[in-house]
């Protein structure tokens, strides 16, 4: 039992690093958690295989870059079918590739999209070609991103600076 | 004219950290180890309520003693963490940060001419305020063979008939040394038996990572022999809101008072209001600071032991000691040295005590990718001391 308990608390210690820094040495991973790197590697092997790591992206500010990129959320009233609840409709949204995310949220609306386009008009065309025309798809409201401030818990707006006094007792 | 200064404020040494300090401020792209307090920012709902207490207009003094709600929340939190009860209305003092506590603790309980015990290396503020306090500082030189513990010997070497007090500084700046159960209940037993007080300074209380720290307070026949110091900069990181408190026997807590109402009438009224918010939704922010802080703690006494220099663990505080008399030098030549070649500041162990000479002081108050670029250069500069540069 104790040695589940480890495992538990060396996954959820072992996620929240990666979270923020995915590309850490995992000689490195084992040193701070204070383990063998050969259990490090076999968790996150365990892991990758039961789904609960999905990948090891990039965070990107792409507004510092010359791409061109815009960047929208869509909320989307659907109705529901029959044996199916919303998960049909999802899945023919999120097939699209330029769609981003696909929630099911509560409250005024039932899906939410994030969406990434060259340009407005070409988000504008997704959303009145493509989205708004699916039969179950009642209404939609776009919103713009017009600035990221924070994204995956990274603060994009500031840098961080130490301020602290450069020694003290 | 005459001279205006009192003797035995000129007296007293400058802290040894000042000039080191003044040599890191003018090099700009110096990268220091060097801090003592949190490199985390309050956590935010903490801030907040600092915030929230400024625009309802909660501006005004506060009892001397503190907020009662505060009061009450230190008390609950000693309770649930040390099983000790405290009466907030009589045994409770809010003080502008633990160095107010120290202070006002001798001077409340010292004649002129009382010994005071201070373990050394130690936070360097005991030494002088015993002395302002009219008493006369003992010093016991904590041993890097016992792990920089106090023991129940030393102290007894120590003791004499005008010993009073005895301060216990555990977790420990700078050695980063904790007292466990069983180390407190050999040195409380001589407590008792030469009929001691303590000081206990436990600021760093929630940044142990071997088990949850002990306070010599809890152990019996020691409540009421024993001021307990805290505060909120180390767990909260909060060194700047300038908040600590003292618990004790209420008849030394009625004279600490006194002198905290004549001298500073409150502690900082906001930062009452925040650490209420601290004390009741402020656990989860302290558990992940100190599983950051055991992060770096073992990446660096890993890489200390990868590149042979001497260090023991150290499972408290936020700093590493090691041991650097192998390259020949004084702390100070060689924080020195270090400073000048690799632009790195380290604080030399002579900073906390003489008995420091042949450390010095880490600190891991910085993030792993700033530790990494440092701890890079402390490896070229100890390699190239050892080839004879």
């Amino acid at each position: 039992m104790a040695g589940m308990e480890e495992t538990e608390s060396m996954r959820e210690q072992i996620l929240s690093i990666i979270e923020r820094n995915s590309r850490i040495d995992l000689k490195e991973l084992a040193v701070i958690l204070g383990v063998e790197e050969i259990d490090v590697v076999n968790e996150m092997a365990d892991m990758e295989k039961e789904g609960i790591i999905c990948g090891y992206h990039t965070m990107i500010d792409w507004e510092k870059t010359a791409i061109e990129k815009v960047t929208a959320l869509i909320e989307v009233r659907v109705t529901p079918q029959r044996g199916q609840g919303f998960d049909n409709i999802a899945e023919r949204i999120y097939k699209y590739p330029e769609v981003n995310s696909v929630y099911l949220i509560s409250g005024g609306y039932d899906l939410l999209i994030t969406l990434e386009g060259k340009s407005l008009k070409e988000v504008s065309a997704f959303v009145s070609d493509k989205l708004s025309t699916l039969e179950t798809v009642l209404s939609t409201a776009t919103h713009f991103i017009l600035k990221k401030y924070k994204d995956h818990g990274t603060i994009l707006a500031k840098k961080y600076e130490d301020e602290r006094e450069k020694i003290t007792p | 004219m005459r001279n205006p200064l009192a003797d035995k404020v000129v007296d007293i040494k400058p802290s040894g950290i000042r000039k080191f300090f003044d040599i890191v401020s003018e090099m700009e792209d110096a990268i220091s180890l060097g801090v003592g307090e949190p490199d985390f920012d309050t956590p935010w709902h903490i801030r907040d309520e600092g915030i929230y207490s400024l625009e309802k207009g909660r501006t005004f003094y506060t009892s001397n003693a503190g907020l009662k709600e505060l009061k009450t929340e230190i008390c609950n939190y000693i309770k649930r963490t040390q099983g000790i009860t405290y009466d907030a209305d009589r045994e409770v003092i809010v003080t502008v940060g633990g160095s107010e506590a120290i202070d006002i603790a001798l001077r409340a309980m010292i004649n002129a001419g009382e010994e005071v015990l201070i373990p050394q290396p130690s936070y360097v503020s005991y030494e002088p305020c015993a002395v302002l306090a009219n008493a006369v500082p003992v010093i016991i030189e904590l041993k890097a063979e016992n792990e920089f513990r106090l023991t129940a010997k030393e102290v007894l070497d120590a003791v004499t008939d005008k010993t009073k007090v005895l301060i216990l500084p555990f977790p420990n700046n700078p050695t980063g040394a904790i007292m466990e159960r069983k180390d407190l209940e050999e040195v409380a037993k001589v407590v008792v038996e030469k009929d001691l007080f303590v000081i206990s300074d436990e600021i760093y209380a929630e940044l142990t990572y071997n088990g949850k720290h002990v306070s010599i307070a809890s152990l019996p026949g020691m409540q009421e022999r024993t001021i307990l110091i805290n505060g909120f900069s180390k767990a909260y990181a909060m060194t700047g809101w300038r908040l600590g408190y003292a618990c004790g026997p209420k008849a030394i807590m009625e004279q600490m008072l006194k002198i905290h109402q004549f001298a500073i009438m409150c502690a900082p009224t906001t930062s009452q209001y925040a650490a209420v918010e601290a004390l009741r939704n402020g656990d989860e922010d302290v558990r992940q600071m100190r599983e950051a802080y055991n992060q770096r703690r073992r990446y660096l006494l890993h890489t200390f032991k990868e590149m042979g220099l001497e260090c023991f663990e150290p499972f408290g505080a936020f700093y590493v000691f090691p041991c650097i008399k192998e390259f020949g030098m004084t702390s100070e030549e060689f924080a020195d040295r270090f400073l000048r070649e690799e632009k790195v500041a380290v604080v030399p162990g002579t900073a906390f005590g003489e008995c420091g000479e042949g450390f010095v002081r880490i600190s891991y108050a910085y993030s792993l990718e700033n530790l990494k670029i440092a701890i890079g250069k402390l490896q070229d500069f100890v390699e190239r001391l050892r080839k004879g540069g």
